[in-house]
This record gives C-alpha cells, structure tokens and sequence, in this order.
C-alpha cells in the first residue's frame, strides 16, 4: 500500500490529430501525499491542463492515456470504465475550473448545480429530503464564502460576478467532501485583488478538511505561495520539482530558471534600464521619410508641418481633468449615466514611460482611447506636445495618428489575417501616402529587424506566426510612423511568462534606441514596474494615486493601492 | 484569460516559404492534393464532379443528348428507363433524359441570376448598414425586415404576379428579391464583427481612411461567409426556381425545365413512377451537391481561424 | 415586461404597416391595369366600359388616394374584393384558413418532434456509426424539394402499397401524407441547428462541471446540454412557421387539397391581385405574430435576458468591464 494518496507513473497521454499524434504528456511521473498541496507550474502546451484532466478520466475524445499508471487510494485509473469514474468524480476526487465566467450552467440557478451535486455524490444520504438538500446547500454556499447564501441560491451565474462564481464552483467542488482537488489555473480569469482572496479561502478550506490538492497555474509565483511543492512541466514533462524554497533558490533546470528570472513578481527590483539621449533614425515624428535632420527633430520633438508650442520639457502628452460618461440604455428603465473615467490628470514626459494600473472596469483602456481620440471626452483636455487637441475633427485628426499609436492587447486579433505582414507594417505608410513602394519595402525589413524578427515573415501571415512574434509585429507597425507616443493596451497579458519577458525587454529597448514615449496600460503592478518611470493607479474612473513607480512601491499611500501590490503572488 | 500558443515559438525556426519550388512541382503537387482529398472526402469531390456536369449540361446539353428533346415517338410512349432510354420517356415518347438535360439550359441559368441578385444586392444592403450604422443601418434593416416577414416563396409569387408568369427570367427576379434580405443580414452581422476586431482598429488609429478601412480590411474579411452563402444560396435558388415551374410559374410546356417537367409527370404517378421522379431526383442531387460544397467553403473559412 | 411587450407589439405593427405599402407599391402602383384584367382579354370590351369598371375599383383616383383609402380599409379588416369571385378578400381568405390549419398545425408537430429527436440521438451516440448515420439524414431532408417529397410519398404508401389515400379531404388519413411532406424540410433544419448547437454547448466548460460532478450522459446530455441548445433552434422555429405557409402551397397543389394555397395559387394565375395582396398580409401577420411569442417565450427561458432587463444598470457596467 502505497503512502501517497495519488501516484502517477511514467503517465503519457496522446492526441490523435489528422494522421498524427502529438504527445501533450509524456513520462510525467509525480505522487500527491494526504492534505499535500502540489503544483504544476507550466506555459502553454506544457501539458499541465492534460494531467490535470486525465486525474479526472474528462479527457477529450481524441486523447488517452498512452501509457503509465495513475494509482488513486490504491487503484489503478487508467482504462477505468466510464461507470466506475462516474462514481469515483465528485465523491473523490473534484475538479475546481479554469473560467468561472462559463464553468456554470447558464440557465441553472446556483442552488440547483450545487445541488446537484450533492444528489449525484449520494451526499445528501440516502432518501435525503429537499429541506436537508437545500440547507446543505446553503450551509456550502456560505462556506465557499458566498456572502447573503440564500439570495445567491436564487440566483443564475449571469447575475453573479466572476469572484463569487468561482466561490459557487468551490461549493461544488467541496460539495461531497472529496480527498483530492484539482484546480485546474483556478482564478487566472479573475482580477488579482479577488484572485488572492480566492486563493487564500481555498487554501483555508482544504487546510480545515484535509484535504490534497493539485494546483496548476502557470504562475510560478502563485504556485511557490502556495503549494507544499512545484512540479515545473515543458512539453509534457515534469523538468523540475521540490519544496518551492528549494526550487526558487537553487533552480536545477535552465528552462525553470528563464521562468523565475522572466516572472515580474518574483524578481525584486526592477532590471536597470538605459536612459540617455534618444536619436531618431531618419525622418521626423510622423514621418520617417522627411529630410529633417535626426538631431533637431530628436530634441524639438515637433513635426515641421506642424508647429506648437513648448519645448524639449514639455510633456509629450497631457490631460487634464479627463471625464468619460456612457448614457445607460434606455431599455434598462433606470435613465442615467456611468462615469467610465472620472477627473483623470497625468503627464508623460518624452522618451518616458507612464504605467496606468487597474482592474477590469477600472476605466484604463477608456482613458487610453480617450488620448487617441477614438472617443469623446465628456469633460476635460489632452494636450499633445503642449497643443490641445481635444477638439480636433476629421483630417486634423487623423493627422494626429502620425503621432500617437496602439499596441493591442491580442496579437491574435490586432493583425488583419488576410494581409502579409509588410503590408501590415506599412499599412499606415500606406494609409498617409508616404513614401515610395521601394522606401516603404526598406522600412519595413528595417522595423521587422529592429523588433528581432527574421526578414522572412514579412511575406507571411499572421496565422503562420506565434503570439510573440504577432505582438513584435504589431510593434513594429506601432512604430513605422515615427510616432511620440505609443499606447500599450495590455501588451503582455495574452502572452506566455517567458515570452512576456521577451516583449517588456523589447519595448524597454526600442525606446532607449528611439526616444519613444509609453503609456503602458495593465491590471498587474508587477509588470508595470519593470517598464514605468512614473505609475498611476486607477479605481472605478478614479486615479487614486500617481508618482514615480518605486516611491509607490515602497511608500503607497492609498489603500486600494496597497491592497493590489498584496495581491503580487510571491510578494511578502 | 490567455490565449493558446499554437505556432512555433519565437525564435523557433519557420519552414522555408513554399514559393521557392518550380511550376511543374507545384502542379503534380497540385494533383496528390486532389488525389488525396478524393481519398479523404469523396462527397466532396462527388458534389464537385456533379455541379460541373450540370453546369456543362447547361451549356452544352447536347454533349450528353444529342437527340432534339422535343422528337416525338408515339411508338414508343411511356417506357420505363432501358438502356435506350436512361429515363424512359412520356407520353408522346420524348425521351425523358434528353428532355432533363435540355431543360438544365432554363433551370441553371434562372437560379444563377436569382443567386446574383439575391447575393449582390444583399451583401451591398448590408456592407451599407454594417458600415455607415446610424440613420442607414436603421432605414436598411427595417426593410430587410420586413422582406424578411413575407414568406419567401409567397414575396416571389407577389412579384410574379405582376412581372409575369410566363419567362423564367421573371421567376429568377422574384426568387433572387426574396433572398435579398438574408444576405443583407448575415453581410451586416459580418461586418459588425470585423469593424469590431482589433485590426480594424489598428488601420483607424494607423490613419486610414474610412474608403480605406472599408475595402481593404473589413469587406475581404467579411466576404467568407458570403462565399458560403452563394452555394448555399444557388441550392435555394433551384429549389425556388423549380418549384415555381412545378406550381405553373415559369418555363410552359413543352419547353423543357426541371420543374415542369416534374409537374407534367405527375398525372402519371400510378403508371410511369420515372416522369416525374426522376427529374425531381435530379434536381434533389443538385441542390444536395451545391449544399455539400458550401458547407465544405464553411469547414475551409472556420478551419483558417 | 409590459413595456417589452408593448415595444415588441408597436414593432410588429411598424412591420405590418411596411408589408401592405411594399405590397400596395408592387401590386397595385406598377404599371398594369386591374380593369383590363377583369375585363379579360376578349374584345367585346369597349373603351367606356373600361373606363366605368376603373371607377368602380376605384383605380381612375390619384394614387395616394387610392392607398390612403385601402389602408383605411385595410385596418377594418376590409381588404377589397377578389376580382375573380367578387367576393370580399377577408372571407375568401377566411373560409380557407380551417383546412390550411391542419395540415400545417400537424405538419409542425412533427416536424419539431422529429427534428428533436433525430438531434437528440445523433448528439447522444456520438461519434459512432450511428450518430454519423443520423446525422447524414438533415443535409438530404433540405436539398430535396417538397413537391419531390410529396410525389415519392404519393407514389409508395397510395400507389404501391395503397396505404393512404392519393387525393383530396378524407379524414385524418388524408391529413398524414401531406402533413409528412410539410414537415420533412422544417424537421431537417431544425435537426441540423440543434445538432450543431448541442455539439457546441458540449465542448463547453460547464459540461466538464457537470461531468466531475458524477453526472452520466443522460444528465448531461438532457439537464445541461439540450436545454442550453434549445435557445438558437427556438429562433430558429420561429422563422420556420412562415415558410409553412408557403409548404402549404405546394402540398395543397401536390395532394390536390382545398386551401390557402390553392387559393393563392390560383390567385396568381388569374392576377387576382387584392387576393394576393391578402395572402402576403396574412404571411407576415403569422410571422410576426409567432416571432413576438417566441421572443416572449426567450424572456422566460433564458435568465440572462430577464436579468438584463431587470437590472439593465448593471449589465451596461458589464458591458464596459470587457473594454476597461
């Protein structure tokens, strides 16, 4: 009899693609002990969500196990039929998901699919009546810590938000008192002040029961905070494990080193950046064709068509009480507005980078929008170089798009997929007629280089490229024009760690080469803090607080400030 | 929530681009691939072969019935199908398949004009509402609805009876007008959601202008779905166009259509089973080949994604 | 709610209103000339009387006139008279409607019972030879035209095995055949959505839930899946009952019964033109009509529409969450 709870041996799991087999998992071999949290910690296609869902025999109909054992309480899983896993899911072991936001049934009441699965598990006990049902129910609910149990019970998964579904699946989870848990990246959907306290009342309640845990998160951070050990997977296997003490101070393995060097949590203070004075490499802001002299356009920062006041210390942008208001629908019956953005005043300073942090719903991305003028402002100015430009209407403005541009937070949908990716490049070339056809071809092999990509993508198409190497094109599409300022709208949070990494370095980089300034836009201070000379944290429209990024870091003022650099995994 | 990574690393070294190679290898690669989706998919290639003999019938009939479809032959009145007659033939002894082939010049013709009209004017309706939005998409999409409202056979019978009941071109106008205004609703849908992807965003804050935006970013991609709305669309127009011929609207006889020719058949169900039938397979095979191959457009488009 | 429903009531008017101009605009505002129609080609006609019938329908008047006038009539229910019978439309069209019903009413029945269950089962045996089999029946059931149907039905259960009647009235047993043929290609459709909604609704991550659960395939398939799924192909048989009505048309031609659509068919040949008219106000009342009931049924259905409703504020917050 085996001391552990869970053994997995030499497991291997296989997809049946058209005429090929990708191995997602392949030789993983772990064991979880009783009441033992352990943690697999991987990127994409590491084949964690594989392993976890192969404890749950819920693989895909493409997939299998290939090979190996998975001995749970003593008995072997694998080839298990569908009868006996039916009674072995729920009851032993339960699964915590990955999206609360679908994870529900949409059109069940909360109470109902908890319910459920009390009745499935025979927890309820036999011939249990429906008060006995409903009372445990509740009982669950209010442990997951679902706040007013009753009203929620009544209630559907759309009127709930994402923190308190992720607290009725926990419900659900717990519902049959189960020996092992598998939360499979249980509150990467989740914004990080309510993914910490998820994470905390989890580790609360299996520390009560005694129960195990298996933990998969692709946040290296979250999972030395919180598991007993790491288990580190690339291509389907395990290439490092041990206490997380262990494994953070004295990697083994160079891939679990890259991923403890590329988490912005984990590192302390942020890498030295190189801060000199910017040259421009041909052209003028705006247009990288001009016969300008590099020098006088680098240091005036203005456009020769377009003269404005100010000089080299006048912020590249400015506004100034920025208020944004969305009319409510009508339909609702409730007349009114909501303030998306309320009084918003801050300055980025040229060849700087301005970090704007905030949860979803925060008004981050309208503020951002607002700058660009892709929508009105209610109230309130932007200053361009000292001119306001506020005002400003058709051809005027969409002058102004030579001088500021957005990277997107999805390169899978930035990038038109029917365009190679020179056209994409010089799209705005195109689109303001600068320029030869030949100039346009040597600027953009010269922006594919200076973003590290190889010459030969630019005759491919989006869908031929990774995530990375997309949001290196849309960079380099950000940057054709020569602009002042380019808006980063979540650059890095659709990205793998390491690669992550990768970009945040690049952009760093491009403007020590090119004296661009940022206006960086994240929910995640740790990431704003490798790349922000100054941070402003935004809460409900509101910037609640501003100034440079290590005084907040070290002295934060507000407590919504405080409360999301506590929620930096790993911070302590 | 993060987005899976499915290609190459970066970094990762990509395959040389294809273009490299010579025609001649490019063209017997050309015919593995046919080869081998003949092997994968024979309904597909089935369908395709299919609508190609149609299409051929219709502009060349005489190709596979050499014969005058209109010969009579009262020796040989109401024969089953034998191999002289593949079809058998009716009741002045016309043979039925000469007939069918022939009347695939009227049919064919008729559905591909209601396709071009229901298509072109749908997809300009829509590309207008998706696009312009406002007062236009509200004025647009009111009177798509209510197009939409009227049953489409009943808005073509509508139409034809004022048009005319005797031309087939007629009968392709009232068809191609009744599927005005489900196009013009999945081209708007389409529209709305490329205007709203982050490349189209990207092409506005890049200074494009909204002509630009419009023809070089929105409508290539918005057209997919079209493509698979025109077969799919064709098929409907057959059925359409048949079935107006079958009610009496149309192609009169003796000129041969596939409808009508149904509709003469008919007296002779209990006798001559092949009359009416075996056109009406015909036209069933069509409509079902147009149909696969639109769904096969629908697997390529969702399969790019 | 109320307030729903009055919206969607005015809309449904506002569509209405919209048929009978476009209908007025075709029939009766192109250049053709209802006198010369009743009036027949023969030539016995001379030029006076030709002019005292246009008076008499009313057609020597001005335009807007003659629109004002109709639509007038139009709301009390007075759609002019069939230029064939002289008899007024409403009751040409009414006297038809029991028959038509029938067929149709059962037509409908089982095309959603078959269309169901024919999903249902292809979702439920999966990918196996059988689920395939099911689900190659759909594409068949809408390429083949309904009168082909009607004919290959006529020709096995009357002619060969002399089952049903081939014609006419007959009771319920008359009713079966053309019933059957109505409702292959709504059955198909609506089969072919369903199926395609319940394979999506299952790659979802709440039926991985409800499979850690314990749950086994007869829950999961019918609690969760079916009920999710059933929301698109709801729609869906919504806009089919119009296209009933034009089914209708072609059983009545093919089983020579009496009924709406005989009477529209021979409306056109004759160009009976307020009969038409008629006909074509009736199909989008039907339509209108049952798409406000189905739109009432979704309210009911689905939580999330009613939670939008109710709590509009918040959804609107939402709404921004996906930007902010």
């Amino acid at each position: 009899m085996s001391p552990h709870l869970l053994e997995v041996d030499d497991l291997a799991v296989h997809y049946r693609a058209r005429r090929s087999v990708v191995r997602a998992v392949d030789a993983v071999s772990f064991t979880v002990g009783e009441g033992e949290t352990v943690a697999i910690v991987g990127e994409s296609g590491s084949g964690k969500s594989t392993t976890a869902y192969a404890l749950l025999g819920l693989l895909p109909r493409s997939a299998a196990p290939a090979r190996g054992r998975i001995v749970f309480a003593g008995r072997d899983l694998v080839g298990l039929p569908e009868r006996r896993w039916r009674e072995l899911r729920g009851r032993e072991i339960a699964l915590i998901p990955q999206d609360p936001g679908t994870s529900l049934n949409p059109v069940q009441r909360i109470g109902a699919q908890v319910a459920e699965a009390l009745l499935l598990s025979g927890e309820a006990g036999e011939g249990a009546g429906r008060d006995a049902v409903r009372a445990r129910t509740l009982e669950l609910l209010a442990d997951a810590g679902l706040p007013e149990p009753e009203l929620r019970a009544r209630q559907y998964p759309s009127q709930l938000s994402g923190g308190m579904r992720q607290r009725a699946l926990i419900a659900i989870a717990i519902a049959a008192r189960p020996r092992l848990i598998v939360a499979d990246e249980p509150t990467s959907a989740l914004d990080v002040t309510v993914q910490r306290r998820i994470l905390d009342h989890i580790g609360g309640l299996i520390r009560a029961s005694g129960t195990s845990m298996l933990l998969i998160t692709h946040d290296l951070g979250v999972a030395a905070e919180r598991a007993d050990r790491i288990l580190v997977m690339r291509s389907g296997s395990i290439v490092e494990q041990g206490a997380p003490e262990e494994v953070l101070a004295n990697p083994r393995d160079p891939y679990t080193r890259t991923l403890i060097e590329a988490a912005p949590s984990l590192s302390g203070a942020p890498r030295p950046r190189r801060a000199g004075p910017a040259v421009i490499p041909g052209g003028a802001p705006g247009d990288p064709f001009a016969e300008t002299s590099p020098d006088l356009a680098a240091r005036t920062g203005q456009d020769r068509a377009d003269p404005a006041p100010g000089g080299p210390d006048e912020p590249v942008v400015r506004v100034e009480g920025l208020v944004k208001e969305f009319r409510l629908p009508r339909s609702s019956g409730a007349p009114g507005t909501v303030r998306a953005v309320d009084g918003v005043s801050f300055a980025i300073p040229r060849g700087r980078t301005y970090g704007l942090v905030g949860e979803s719903g925060s008004g981050k991305s309208t503020t951002a929008r607002l700058i660009l003028r892709l929508a009105e402002p209610t109230e309130g100015r932007v200053l361009l170089g000292g001119e306001d430009v506020t005002r400003t209407r058709g051809a005027a403005q969409r002058l102004l798009r030579r001088r500021m541009q957005i990277v997107h937070q999805n390169p899978f949908a930035s990038l038109d997929p029917r365009r190679t990716i020179e056209q994409t490049v010089t799209d705005p070339l195109a689109s303001f007629g600068l320029g030869s056809r030949a100039q346009r071809r040597r600027r953009a092999a010269e922006l594919v280089d200076l973003v590290a990509l190889p010459a030969s993508v630019l005759r491919r198409r989006p869908a031929e490229l990774s995530g990375g190497q997309r949001q290196r094109v849309a960079i380099a599409r950000a940057l054709v024009l020569n602009p002042e300022l380019v808006v980063c709208d979540e650059p890095v949070s659709a990205l793998d760690v390491s690669v992550q990494a990768q970009i945040l370095d690049l952009l760093a980089a491009l403007q020590a080469e090119l004296g661009v300034s940022y206006l960086f836009i994240s929910h995640d201070l740790a990431v704003v803090r490798h790349i922000a000379d100054e941070v402003g944290v935004l809460h409900r429209g509101r910037l609640v607080e501003s100034g440079p990024t290590e005084e907040i870091f070290a002295r934060a003022r507000h407590a919504y400030t405080r409360e999301l650099l506590d929620a930096i995994p790993g911070r302590r | 929530m993060s987005v899976t990574d499915l290609a190459p690393p970066a970094g990762g070294r990509l395959p040389e681009p294809e273009s490299a190679r010579g025609p001649g290898l490019r063209l017997r690669a050309g015919l593995r691939g046919l080869a081998g989706l003949l092997r994968r998919r024979p309904g597909l290639v089935l369908s395709l072969l299919w609508v190609g003999v149609v299409v051929v019938a219709a502009v060349a009939p005489s190709l596979f019935a050499p014969g005058d479809p209109l010969a009579v032959d009262t020796a040989a009145r109401l024969r089953a199908p034998s191999p002289d007659h593949p079809f058998g033939t009716d009741r002045l002894g016309r043979d039925l398949f000469d007939e069918t082939v022939h009347g695939t010049g009227r049919t064919l013709p008729a559905a591909v004009l209601a396709t071009v009209i229901g298509l072109g004017a749908g997809s300009v309706l829509g590309l207008l509402a998706g696009f312009l939005r406002g007062a236009a998409d509200l004025v647009i999409m009111r009177l798509v609805d209510v197009l939409l409202a009227v049953p489409g056979l009943l808005l073509a019978l509508m139409l034809v009876s004022v048009l005319g009941k005797g031309d087939t071109v007629d009968v392709a106008v009232a068809i191609g007008v009744a599927a005005i205004a489900s196009t013009a609703r999945v081209m708007r849908a389409e529209v709305l959601r490329v205007s709203g992807s982050g490349f189209v965003e990207a092409a506005r804050t890049g200074g494009a202008r909204r002509v630009r935006v419009v023809l070089r970013h929105v409508l290539p991609n918005s057209m997919g779905p079209v493509w698979v709305l025109t077969m799919l669309l064709f098929g409907e127009a057959i059925l359409g166009v048949t079935t107006m011929s079958f009610l009496g609207f149309g192609a009169q006889p003796p000129t041969p259509e596939w409808g009508s020719l149904v509709s003469s058949g008919r007296d002779f169900l209990g006798s001559a089973w092949w009359l009416s039938i075996l056109p009406g397979t015909v036209v069933a095979l069509t409509v079902l080949a147009a149909n696969r191959v639109s769904r096969a457009l629908d697997g390529e488009r969702t399969g790019l994604r | 709610m109320a307030r729903y429903l009055l919206g969607r009531v005015l809309q449904g008017a506002f569509v209405l209103w919209a048929a009978y101009t476009l209908s007025f605009a075709v029939l009766f505002a192109l250049p053709s000339d209802p006198a010369a129609i009743v009036a027949g080609t023969s030539n016995s006609v001379t030029p006076e009387q030709l002019d005292a019938l246009r008076h008499e329908l009313g057609i020597d008047r001005p335009l807007t006139e003659q629109y004002l006038t109709k639509l007038g009539g139009a709301l009390h229910g007075d759609l002019g008279r069939s230029t064939q019978s002289g008899e007024a439309v409403s009751s040409v069209i009414g006297g038809a409607v029991p028959p038509t019903l029938a067929v149709t009413g059962a037509g409908f029945v089982l095309a959603v019972a078959l269309g169901t269950g024919l999903a249902v089962l292809a979702t439920v045996t999966g990918h196996g030879r059988l689920g395939r089999a099911l689900l190659s029946l759909p594409p068949l059931g809408v390429a083949i035209p309904s009168f082909v149907v009607g004919l290959l039905l006529l020709q096995w259960f009357s002619f060969t095995w002399n089952l049903f009647p081939a014609i006419g009235e007959g009771g319920w047993r008359g009713i079966v055949l053309p019933a059957v043929t109505i409702a292959v290609q709504p059955a198909a459709l609506i089969a072919q959505v369903l199926a395609k909604s319940m394979g999506d609704e299952l790659g979802k991550d709440y039926v991985d839930v409800a499979r850690a659960k314990g749950a086994g395939p007869f829950r999961v398939n019918v609690r969760h899946v079916l009920r999710n799924a059933a929301l698109p192909a709801l729609t869906l048989t919504g806009l089919l009952v119009g296209g009933l009505l034009t089914g209708a048309i072609v059983v009545e031609a093919v089983f020579s019964r009496q009924g709406l659509g005989q009477i529209t068919q021979g409306a056109v040949s004759a160009e009976d033109l307020p009969v038409v008219q008629g006909m074509v106000l009736l199909g989008a009342l039907v339509f209108v009509t049952v798409n406000i009931g189905v739109d009432l049924l979704y309210q009911v259905l689905d939580p999330r529409l009613a939670v939008e409703r109710r709590t509009g504020r918040r959804s609107a917050l939402f709404a921004f969450a996906g930007r902010g």
